[in-house]
């Protein structure tokens, strides 16, 4: 499953990061490597982009570059 | 013993309250060599000898964005003498990831571990004596909003910068990642002291992939061998690949760290209380009605009750100084030409300037608070899929929204976004924002021709402006800023109050600003104006502007508007006029067709303008190159005067290419 898929509200776990270049690293510095835990807080009123809560902060992607991440999701 | 400070952490860390806590208003800002990245330094307060450099917020040291490039320069070649690192207590994993590349950097580094007290008010503690073990460095808790260990901090800093206090350690690696780091380091020990890299840190960046380090290198053929091999066997040992690897490595050895050194780390009240905040501004179907009432109090507060109450007690000063001045002048009997340079040309030019001081200074005391408040992000996230299209992000949507209202302000909002490509883009942009000093221009045509359609001509040239921004910055993402933009990650940081400090520190540094370009720039652009207005060619003062030099350029460039629908030297010249400020159009048609007072203009224009042309006209004069004081603040951000120059002539070539159009069409249907 892709985080871009995740509902609000629900948490999961990162399995991998796909894609390239400068945006896969920012994803990666920005801490979402894998095993680590993620919840889907918000969608933007316009539909895109998300905003998701990692390591206690919220950062926001686009839905493309959520595609980008592989998830599992966990139940509460 | 002179000491130099560089101040580095991630955005929203609080790194500028903490440069303002430390330096107080005694601040120098520039930027740095070559990019329009903003560096600040400033001596310590109470310590003479001790400079504090602001270095931009950011989250790693990778080589993708201006930003960071200039910080690991700075860092690599000015060797500061110690780099003050502050992080947020309440984020403290995501903020150690840019600690520990720093560390490696082999300098004196000292943690400023910021937000202390709301750690301290929700329960959670964090074990400072067991994180300084863990890293190795000193650790100082603060809260650089209450301006609480600051002391402590400016004082354990300089003690780590005359002892020279190096990092203790450096091994955060384990395993393959390990190996591979060690490996390397010893392979490239010879090229990295050549190079002038600290070793340490070259080694990761070539296990990251950096190419820029690898190039700085300057590598042999055997060694980068050795390098692929060693790599490709770590990221087959480790299953994933370098970059992942590296940044798998931090953040383990990070939980590592704050699993012993931070305990019960739960959501602070601060943070839920943000979230509800948030779960109001950013609702599904309350975010956008909020954000465009907060933009219209914003606006009606800053051009119509405290700016324009203001600009008319500058008005009014100026004024008194104007007529005082030309009282004494003409009790003295001075020459015609000084007391017309003084008066019409300095008085007048620089004066209707600086009745714009008072707006800025307002609207950026507005902007610093919704920025510094953590809302701006929140904009940025509801806005950012109207904006996506053409390349920007929702970053650059409040700048653009405030060229409606006047381009200077907008232009130096630009200075927030996060990325060079962003802030030159969004700059290149804003002048296809109508300005509200365009206004006159329109009120006047409209009134002359569109008496029937005056409502609708006014909205078509607003929409026009807009589409032909959202064109052009197609164009531009194809052309000049091809390739792939910065990406759109971003941090909502929590809604947290403003510092006033900082706010009115950010407010005085934008009025400084300006009135340094009134002075200097603007000033000069107006005397010759001025100079061109007022003489002929044999510089004989001339009664009547329509034979001066001004005239005689506008009589020779008016063929160029031919095509347009008015090759008129009155229309050319006023156009010329309009650069010092959009309304001084409307009064040089008035001195040219001579007209008594402005009412008068309206029926003369219909002399030289078909109704066609004065469309043509207005769309020229809404898209046409900014005033001066709009041209010396897109200098200031471009950084240049080459880049300037080029903005000017893209918005001159595309105003007069739709014009064109416009002219052109209209005149087969009509």
């Amino acid at each position: 499953m892709k985080l871009d898929k995740l509902k609000t509200g629900k948490s999961a776990v990162i399995k991998s990061i796909s894609g390239e270049g400068s945006l896969r690293r920012r994803l990666l510095e920005m801490g979402l490597t894998p095993n680590t835990r993620v919840m889907v807080r918000k969608v933007a009123p316009l539909g895109d982009p998300i905003e998701i809560f990692l390591r206690s902060y919220e950062l926001t992607i686009r839905l493309e570059d959520a595609r980008k991440i592989e998830i599992v999701e966990v139940s509460e | 013993m002179k000491i130099t400070f560089a101040l580095i952490g991630n955005p929203n860390s609080g790194k500028t309250t903490l440069f303002n806590q430390m330096t107080g208003s005694n601040q120098h800002v520039g930027n740095f060599p070559g990019v329009t990245v903003e560096k600040k330094d400033g001596p310590v307060r109470g310590h003479k000898d001790v400079t504090v450099v602001d270095l931009p917020g950011i989250y790693s040291l990778s080589p993708y964005t201006a930003e960071e490039v200039v910080t690991r320069d700075f860092l690599i070649f000015d060797k500061p003498d110690a780099i003050i690192n502050i992080i947020d207590a309440t984020n403290i994993e995501r903020n150690l990831y840019l600690t520990l590349q720093l560390m490696e950097l082999d300098i004196p580094i000292i943690l400023a571990l910021n937000m202390m007290d709301e750690i301290r008010g929700n329960g959670t503690s964090i074990d400072i004596e067991k994180l300084e073990q863990e890293l190795g460095i000193p650790v100082v808790p603060i809260s650089a909003s209450k301006n609480d260990g600051v002391d402590e901090l400016t004082h354990r800093a300089i003690k780590c910068a005359e002892t020279k206090a190096k990092p203790k350690k450096l091994d955060f690696c384990s395993g393959h990642v390990h190996n591979a780091i060690h490996s390397i380091a010893h392979l490239v020990s010879e090229e990295a002291e050549t190079a002038g890299l600290p070793l340490r840190f070259a080694a990761t960046k070539i296990v990251e992939g950096d190419k820029l380090i690898m190039e700085r290198l300057r590598l042999m053929e055997p060694e980068l061998d050795i390098i692929h091999h060693i790599v490709g066997d770590m990221e087959h040992h480790l299953n994933t690949d370098r970059e992942a690897a590296m940044a798998d490595m931090r953040y383990r050895y990070i939980e590592k760290i704050c699993s012993a050194a931070v305990i019960k780390q739960g959501q602070t009240k601060e943070h839920l209380r943000s979230v509800k905040i948030d779960n109001v501004l950013t609702h599904k179907y309350f975010a956008l009605p909020i954000f465009l009432c907060i933009m219209l109090l914003v606006f009606w507060l800053t051009f119509s009750v405290i700016g324009s109450g203001l600009s008319e007690l500058m008005t009014a000063g100026i004024d008194a100084g104007t007529s005082t001045v030309d009282h004494t002048m003409n009790h003295f009997n001075v020459s015609p030409a000084l007391h017309s340079l003084v008066i019409n040309g300095i008085f007048a030019g620089v004066g209707s300037v600086l009745t714009f001081l008072p707006i800025i200074v307002v609207l950026f005391f507005f902007l610093s608070i919704l920025e510094d408040s953590g809302y701006m992000a929140r904009v940025a996230f509801v806005m950012d899929k109207l904006l996506r299209k053409i390349g920007l992000s929702g970053r650059s949507f409040v700048p653009m929204l405030i060229g409606f209202g006047c381009s200077v302000p907008a232009i130096m909002a630009t200075r927030t976004l996060p990325s060079e490509r962003d802030r030159k883009m969004t700059i290149m942009l804003i002048p296809f924002m109508s300005c509200s000093a365009k206004l006159p221009i329109y009120a006047v045509f409209t009134s002359a021709f569109f008496t029937e359609y005056k409502a609708l001509v006014m909205i078509s040239l607003y929409v026009m402006g807009m589409v032909v921004g959202i064109l052009a910055g197609i164009i531009l993402k194809r052309t000049m800023f091809e390739g792939s933009p910065v990406p759109f990650v971003m941090e909502l940081p929590s809604y947290r109050l403003p510092s006033m400090k900082s706010v009115l520190l950010k407010m005085w540094e934008r009025a400084v600003d300006f009135i340094k370009r009134a002075f200097t720039i603007i000033f000069i652009a107006t005397i010759i104006i001025w100079m061109l207005q007022s003489f002929d060619f044999g510089f004989n003062m001339v009664g009547n502007t329509g034979n001066s030099m001004l005239a005689s350029i506008g009589k020779s460039i008016a063929p160029v508007f031919a095509p347009l629908g008015f090759a008129d030297w009155r229309a050319a010249t006023a156009l010329i006029t309009g650069l010092t400020a959009k309304e001084a159009v409307v009064s040089t048609f008035a001195i040219l067709l001579g007209a008594g007072d402005p009412s008068s203009v309206v029926s003369l224009l219909s002399h030289i303008f078909t109704p066609l042309a004065a469309f043509s006209f207005l769309t020229f004069s809404l898209l046409y190159m900014p005033c001066v004081a709009a041209m010396a603040a897109v200098k200031r951000e471009m950084g240049g005067w080459k880049s300037a120059a080029l903005v000017m002539m893209f918005q001159t070539l595309i105003a007069w290419i739709v014009a064109m159009a416009i002219f052109q069409v209209g005149s087969l249907i009509l």
